[in-house]
Formats: structure tokens, sequence, C-alpha cells
């Protein structure tokens, strides 16, 4: 499109300003933990990583790290099974009721997390009287991670088509064949990034969390929120954000590079 | 697939000993294709079906029972009492247009942010810069919601960065309360409602504009009558998730909305600290009957499609 210089240039101004705001808030809690104020006050007073050593020695933010990792990798490989079954069902096949299908895989995300959190406690609690734990977590995060692995998965096989699956069978390799030799490694990479951004979402979530964790079990998550109101943890949660920004955003980016195809 | 003569898998040497229960399923699926269908979706749709359509149905109907006062148990008690309260009482109406206006001026700042930037993306920039723009967006849209909320709780804070900033000019963080909500909450949705419209632009083709501007269009015009039209459903897409996920939101309000009451937190203190759980259901439904209506009303447009 021909645009004038001054509205080209507004453009670019406007972009550059919006990415400021999109990444200063982000790039001021990395400063904030290796700033020398317990306040997070600003500009920092100095520098110094005496929080990163204590974050690192404290047995609260490393079990927090590892049940949230453990949560994160078998909600993902359950929302890995459901989203590649649905994503072939849906591609491959026209049924009756296909569109409503369509809509009750992306509802979890679609519908606030609120209602989703509260609709599974009280399902949990209420209606089958159980223990909120390390259980109830799963099964949470992996009903709203399903929509991430089938996005992924279903925009490739959109992309590569039938015709490979096709002349596998005409050459006369049985299903289980075509399956591993041919469909597998078209949307092997899809499944990686659709594993990889539902790792990073459950990796992250916190509203649904909060409603199907309990007492009992403290994922990251819920750890910073519970220290970011208790004045002398800040620099301390700031470190957490920090890591929690890292493990979520280098799958992110790994998915994106695999996936940058699938949407044209 | 289906036009294959059926004897064909017959053919592939392997072992018949060891392949021959596999071979034999393998046949049997090829021929009947229902029989796929019905192995693929059951386990999703057992899954969905089962664990979160069951839940919001139980949620509808636990909103008609009742919690007892002393032991705090939940008693199967068959009442409307929890929704006339919600439909009458004062605190909720205060509450729900409260959390009405946010999810709306929320909406509105997005997209108005969102429509310059997303159109840059499309139709201006390079093909490096416009790749490297989407995965500059993408990355803080994954990027832990918590952290971003938890980065306004310092940016507005006493002596924060935009006192920091403001304080020069006479101006000073608006603290935390209602508008550093509204902040942090447009904040934190923006890259949800830039990635549909940028979608949604990426499909007018150039041509259009060419045209339109050919015939002596200027700017203005040809994007208020040739790109917006063409763009709604994107924009209506985009603004799903803000309305929507303000709407919910509990986390971020709690964070930086200091004293203020959203439908969110109200659910979250009768489910935590009142644990009256058939009332914290009855308020719930307000949100989920506003995004109901939202969704039932956008549908025609098919911005569902550009989820």
């Amino acid at each position: 499109m021909r645009l004038s210089m001054t509205s080209k240039i507004g453009l670019w101004v406007t972009t550059a300003l919006t990415l400021a705001v999109i990444y200063v808030p982000i790039l001021v809690v990395v400063l904030n933990s290796f700033s020398t104020s317990r306040t997070l006050a600003w500009p920092p007073p100095g520098f110094t990583t005496e929080w990163w050593g204590k974050a690192f020695a404290n047995a609260g933010a490393l079990s927090a790290i590892s049940t949230s990792l453990i949560v994160a990798a078998v909600s993902t490989l359950i929302a890995l099974l459901l989203g590649t079954a649905l994503s072939f069902a849906l591609h491959r096949f026209d049924f009756f009721g296909k569109s409503t299908v369509n809509l009750l895989v992306v509802l979890p995300i679609a519908l606030p997390g609120i209602v989703t959190g509260i609709a599974l406690n009280n399902a949990f609690r209420t209606m089958l009287g159980m223990q909120l734990g390390w259980f109830t977590i799963i099964v949470a995060h992996a009903t709203f991670c399903v929509v991430t692995v089938f996005n992924n998965v279903f925009a490739r096989l959109r992309r590569v088509g039938t015709s490979l699956e096709e002349a596998s069978s005409d050459l006369g390799a049985g299903i289980w064949t075509t399956f591993r030799l041919v469909t597998f490694p078209q949307i092997r990479s899809a499944l990686f990034a659709g594993g990889l951004l539902s790792f990073a979402l459950s990796f992250d979530e916190i509203i649904v969390t909060t409603f199907t964790a309990g007492s009992g079990v403290q994922t990251l998550p819920i750890f910073i929120l519970d220290n970011m109101f208790r004045p002398n943890q800040a620099p301390i949660v700031a470190v957490v954000a920090v890591v929690m920004i890292l493990i979520a955003i280098v799958p992110i980016y790994i998915a994106q590079r695999l996936t940058s195809n699938d949407s044209r | 697939m289906t036009t294959v003569s059926s004897s064909a898998p017959d053919r592939v040497g392997e072992s018949p000993s060891r392949a021959s229960l596999a071979r034999r399923g393998s046949v049997f699926l090829y021929r009947h294709a229902k029989v796929r269908l019905a192995l693929l979706l059951s386990a999703p749709l057992f899954w969905l079906g089962l664990v979160y359509i069951a839940a919001l149905v139980a949620l509808l109907i636990t909103a008609f029972w009742t919690v007892d006062s002393f032991t705090g148990e939940i008693i199967i008690d068959w009442n409307i009492n929890n929704i006339t309260k919600v439909v009458s009482d004062a605190l909720y109406h205060a509450v729900t247009l409260r959390t009405l206006g946010a999810a709306l001026i929320v909406t509105l700042i997005d997209v108005v942010i969102a429509l310059p930037i997303a159109f840059f993306m499309a139709k201006v920039a390079s093909r490096g810069v416009q790749r490297a723009l989407v995965i500059a967006i993408l990355m803080p849209l994954w990027a832990s919601y918590l952290v971003k909320a938890y980065a306004w709780r310092s940016i507005l804070a006493q002596g924060g960065i935009i006192d920091w900033m403001l304080g020069p000019v006479g101006g000073s963080s608006p603290g935390y309360g209602f508008e550093g909500a509204v902040l942090t909450l447009a904040y934190l949705w923006l890259p949800f409602v830039i990635l549909p419209i940028y979608t949604a632009l990426e499909r007018v083709p150039d041509s259009l504009l060419d045209a339109s501007s050919d015939l002596g269009a200027r700017t203005g015009s040809t994007f208020r009558h040739i790109v917006l039209p063409l763009i709604v459903p994107g924009i209506i897409a985009g603004s799903i998730f803000s309305f929507s996920l303000t709407l919910g939101d509990y986390i971020a309000v709690r964070i930086v909305g200091g004293a203020t009451q959203m439908l969110g937190t109200l659910v979250y203190s009768n489910v935590g600290v009142a644990n009256n759980l058939p009332l914290a259901a009855a308020v719930s439904l307000i949100p989920l009957a506003i995004i109901f209506i939202y969704l039932g009303a956008v549908r025609r447009t098919g911005a569902l499609d550009n989820l």
C-alpha cells in the first residue's frame, strides 16, 4: 500500500512505542531482581547478585519449581494425546456435531479462567468429594492445554494435506506403517511445538491453579503470589519471576520457529 | 483415501507371524472410517465432556444449593436464594457494572493500540521485520501472566517508574485501584488482541488497497471503507479475549487493584474466605452469562473461526 512519508513514520513510531510498552515492564522485573533496594524503589540505587544466590537456596522456591515442572510435563503429555486425536478427527472426518466439538475444545480458554476454576473446584470438592492436590491440578491443566496442541497439529494437518498418505496407502502401506513413516514425520515438529506451548501455558497458569491446588501443593506461580505481599521477600520474588520468564520464553521461541510456516 | 481399492494393504511384505494382528487391525480400520473416527474422538470427548462440561453443569446446579451456616457444609436444599441475592443485591449490581465497564475500557484501549501496530506488521513492514515483530508480540503473550501483573505492581508503586517519569511534569502514578487495574489488564491482553487483527489484515489483498488509492481515496478513507469492514471479524476475535479475560480476572485485580472489587474477586472471596461455594457459583454465572451473550452475538460475524 502506498502511504505518505508522514503516515509511514507515524506507524513506525507507534509500533516502536507499543513494543516499548510491552517490554519495559518485563525489563523492570529483570532489573529489580538485581536491585539493592528491598522495596523495589526506582531507579534502583545499586546492583547486586545477592538475591539470586538467596533465591537458589530458598527451599520453598526450589520445591515450587519442581512441582510446576512435573505438573506441566504430565498435563502436556495428556494434552498431546487428546489434542492430536481431536485434530485428526476434525481434520479427516465430517460428522454430526463437528462444530460443537470444535467449540468444546476452545471453551476452556474462551471462558473466563475463574469460571473454569470454580467449576472444577466445585466438581472435585462438592460433587466428587475429592481432596485438592496433584491430581486435580493436573486434570485442570490438561483440560485447557488440549487446545494449544490441537491448534498446532490441526494447522499442520491442514498445511500438509493428505496426498502423501494417499500415495503411501496406494503403494501398499497399512495404517500403522503410513502413520509411522509418513504422517508422524510430517506432524512431528508441530507436536513438539504444541507440547512446548502447552508446557509453558501450564507452567504459568495461576487462576485455575488457585482453585484446584488446595493447600498442600505449591506451584511456582502460587509461590510468587503467596510471597508477593510479604515485604521482605520482594527481591526473591523478582528473581523467581525472572526464572519463570526464562523457563516459559525459551520453549515459546523454539515453538514459534518450528511452526512459523503453518499459518500461511 | 476413500477411493483406493480395499485390497491394497495386503501387498506389503512384513513377516506374517509377527505383524498379522497389527495387519488385520490396519485393514479393519482402513475399511471402517467410522471406527477410526470413534477411536480418535472417544478419549478427548470423554475428557472434555466429563471433566469440563459436567463441571460447568455441576456449577449451575450448585448455585441452587445452600451452605449450613454452622458447619460450613454444603446442603442439597433446592432454592433460588443465591440467584435472587445476586440479581437483586445492590453490591452485585455495582460490581457487575464496574467489571463490565473495565472490560469495555480495556477492550477499547487494546483495539486502539493494536490497530496501528497490526497494520504496520501486515502491510508496511518488510518480510524480515514482520517475522521479527510477530515473534516479539508472541513471546510476551505466553510469558507469565503473573510476572507481568507483578511487574505492573512495581511500576505503579509509589516511587515506581511511572512516578519517576511523570514526576518532572507534575504527574503521578494512579497507584493501586481501578485505574491501575484497567491499565494492567489492558497491558496483559494486548498481544491477544494484536494477533487476530494482524492475521485478519494479512488476509486483506494488497490489490484492494492499491485499487482504492488508484481511484483517488485517501489513506484514511481507504482504511475506513476497505480495510476496516474486512477486518471486523479479527477485531471481534481479539475483543473476545480482552473482554472475557477481563470479566474473569481476579489475580491482577488483587495485585494492582487495591480494594477494587470485581466479579472475579467476589467469586474468589466467596470460595476462599467465606467458604460459600453455592453463592460463588451463583456469582460466577454472571460473567458466564455475559460471555455467552457476547459469543452468541458475535457468532454470526465469523469471528469464532478467527480464534
